[in-house]
């Protein structure tokens, strides 16, 4: 079996991430934060490692800027819906993902404002035309670093540096992009920077949450959740400091401790490392997939643009019926349709039928490539 | 009534969260002094919070390493 939904959600994982996860459930357990007794210290040392290891791979100094949440929609929700109210003014692009888009729609019902920024037809975002966007009342930018349907990325630190000019903040959608692709949310202009945990960081689905860029001031945005935090307890207000602010209730201590697991692979092997190696799969995908008849490839076709994620089409074939025969008859599981990113199809004119997503990882091979490569010419030919 | 007497002139820090006194215990092991996390004595917080149980003699050490990482501490007490 050839696995090649990475941007669904990368596998198979570190083997210290199972160990991680295992040795929490079975070792500590307690409640992290809470209770004071060793074992609930200890858990408070399992949040602050995956804490630390997503502040150090984010280069964030402090790591507790770092706050976590579900997953980078939830994250997403937190920065778009706690820092825009009715009258505020938002620039987004076309290549989002629902994640972004269904917050901002939403918030455009209840009287905020919000202007598309159009992409390129190969998914690429214009700094210029950002910036024609922006107006005095514009309080956020929020972007995807990367596309989750053709893998374009984003100069995130001209369009921060944008924002920045404009006074609005800048939201980055990174999950597509943090343990694939350096960031470094300071030189990059990042004001909030919305993670997952179980694709490029290689944890557990339920771990992700929202990076604070340094000069962000977090009373701009609220928190959407208020509750328990282990801290000021003699208070029936919400503490307002990083991270218990937007942290109310149980962490997912179990999922924490393989996120940390999985980061700390990530910088022990490098994200340059990672990287490149994705880069040489995306190179040896499309060099190949250029000389079958019979396919369409999207996006800018640059591997050094884009991630490991790629979208193509058979000419004359429903993704979904080319989905279930590369599931079936070759055993590659990868992902097809609209991927949650209508917005983004419409940019490059694959919506509604939407397209055939193959998405590599830091665990496949040029083996898998070849593999995938070999499956689709014997599909076109027959 | 329990009564735990160090055997030697100790001090506790006090921390926002739990967050941050475990952080102030992973700054102060790797600056090489000799801390333990503790629940906060209640005659100094009605908080649920954990504490950071130090030997004055490092109070001045303590300081140092937290200004250098930026690690704000609410307080640091003598017991």
């Amino acid at each position: 079996m050839i696995y090649l939904d990475n941007a669904a959600t990368s596998w198979p994982k570190p083997e210290a991430v199972l160990e991680a996860m295992t040795a929490f459930m079975r070792d500590i357990g307690a409640n992290p934060g809470r209770s004071g007794h060793r074992l609930s210290v200890e858990a408070g040392r399992t949040v602050l490692d995956a804490r630390e290891a997503v502040a150090e791979l984010l280069s964030i100094r402090d790591p507790m800027r770092v706050v976590f949440g579900l997953n980078a929609t939830d994250a997403l929700n937190l920065a778009i819906r706690g820092t825009l109210r009715p009258g505020d003014h938002v620039v987004t692009g076309s290549m989002e993902h629902n994640s972004v888009m269904r917050p901002l729609r939403d918030l455009e019902a209840e009287g905020v404002e919000l202007t598309v920024v159009q992409a390129s037809p190969e998914g690429f975002m214009d700094p210029v035309d950002v910036s024609e966007a922006m107006r005095p009342g514009t309080r956020l930018v929020a972007m995807i670093h990367a596309s989750n349907v053709v893998g374009s990325l984003l100069s995130i630190r001209d369009i921060g540096a944008i924002a920045r000019d404009a006074g609005a903040l800048f939201l980055v959608d990174a999950a597509q992009t943090a343990g694939c692709c350096p960031i470094d949310v300071g030189r990059d202009n990042v004001d909030l920077l919305a993670f997952t945990g179980h694709k490029g960081l290689l944890g557990p689905q339920g771990t992700g949450g929202l990076a604070f860029g340094p000069d962000v001031d977090v009373s701009r945005v609220r928190p959407l959740r208020s509750g328990g935090t282990g801290s000021r307890s003699e208070h029936e207000v919400q503490p307002d400091f990083l991270p218990d602010r937007y942290e109310s209730g149980t962490m997912n201590g179990v999922g924490l401790a393989g996120l940390a697991a999985g980061v700390r692979y990530v910088l022990e092997r490098g994200v340059d490392d990672i990287r490149g190696h994705e880069v040489g799969l995306v190179r040896r995908f499309i060099d190949g997939v250029r000389g079958i008849e019979g396919i369409d490839l999207y996006g800018g076709g640059d591997a050094r643009r884009q991630t490991a994620t790629l979208s193509i089409n058979l000419r004359g074939e429903a993704p979904s019926d080319v989905g279930l025969a590369l599931d079936e008859d070759h055993d590659i599981l990868c992902r097809v349709g609209l991927h949650c990113a209508p917005a983004a199809h419409r940019t490059i004119g694959t919506f509604p039928d939407g397209t055939v997503r193959l998405s590599f990882g830091a665990f496949n091979s040029r083996g898998a490539v070849d593999a995938a490569l070999d499956a689709l010419r014997g599909m076109v030919g027959r | 009534m329990i009564r735990r007497k160090p055997t030697e002139p100790t001090g506790v820090a006090l921390f926002h969260s739990t967050s941050l006194a475990i952080r102030g215990e992973r700054i102060a092991r790797k600056g090489g002094l000799k801390v333990k996390l503790v629940p906060t004595p209640r005659h100094l917080s009605s908080d649920c919070g954990t504490a950071l149980r130090f030997r004055m003699e490092d109070i001045d050490a303590l300081r140092a390493l937290f200004r250098a990482s930026s690690l704000e501490c609410d307080d640091m007490i003598p017991l």
